[in-house]
């Protein structure tokens, strides 16, 4: 698999979440992502950076343009140095949460995504990575 | 501080949502938006989502939350215009907004809220 392009954003602020919107949504256009496919893959975005800063405390999105076998994707990988989830099969399932959210964010943006891969540390932190291909 | 503006046009508050929002600006919107029910006795409040190109959790639980909290205070809320793309996300998100009424644009909302008004003794 190579990797084309790729560009990264922290995530630290309220205003960061839209930026994050903003930016896949570009690219997904970019890419030439069926209006459907860039609504997934930005919702997906968007819960995942709202974890990243909620949860995590803070971190950072790396943006990656990723072909493989003549198909091209969007690779998004969040990233923060947060407490790390416990319990990830219990984190993964609709309607749990350890915050005020509705506990659909994980479990949600798995769903709206072709590729996802989750990796916590307690005490590391949290990497979510996901990718739709066009 | 920045704001969506709330329009009231007899017993019902009309508000467009027109920029990507960031979650503060969608808990003021839910905060004012209740404070407004009360202060002008409102029956009814719609709220056009057509400019959203994005509806994630985070807003679909404040459109819950508002009809909620209008629900409580004797007004009915219809979400209207949501994209379709809109829709399917939502869905395969397990996002079910239940509790929400909805509309397919502006005219079929206001004739959903108008018959509700009319019905509960206006």
């Amino acid at each position: 698999m190579n990797v084309e392009k790729h560009d990264s954003l922290s995530i630290v602020t309220d205003d960061d979440i839209v930026r994050v919107r903003q930016r896949v949504r570009d690219w997904a256009v970019t890419l030439g992502f069926s209006l459907v496919d860039q609504t997934k893959l930005v919702t997906a975005a968007s819960e995942l950076a709202r974890n990243t800063l909620v949860y995590g405390g803070g971190g950072t999105l790396l943006m990656e343009v990723v072909v493989n076998n003549r198909k091209r994707g969007l690779r998004l990988t969040f990233e923060d140095k947060g407490p790390g989830i416990a319990d990830v099969d219990l984190a993964l399932k609709d309607g749990f949460t350890t915050g005020k959210g509705l506990g659909l964010g994980l479990s949600g943006a798995r769903r709206l995504s072709q590729d996802f891969e989750l990796t916590s540390c307690p005490d590391e932190g949290t990497r979510v990575v996901i990718a739709r291909w066009n | 501080m920045e704001r969506i503006p709330i329009l009231k046009m007899g017993d019902i508050l009309l508000v467009s949502i027109q920029v990507d929002m960031h979650d503060r600006l969608a808990m003021t919107l839910q905060d004012d938006l209740t404070s407004k029910i009360v202060a002008t006795r409102a029956r009814g409040v719609l709220i056009d989502i057509s400019s959203l190109e994005v509806v994630d959790s985070f807003i679909g639980r404040m459109l819950a939350n508002v009809a909620a909290m209008a629900r409580v205070l004797d007004a009915n809320t219809v979400v209207v215009g949501m994209r379709p793309a809109v829709a399917i996300t939502l869905v395969e998100l397990g996002l079910s907004l239940t509790g929400v009424r909805t509309a397919l644009n502006v005219e079929h909302g206001m004739r959903l809220i108008r018959s509700d008004v009319e019905r509960d003794g206006g």
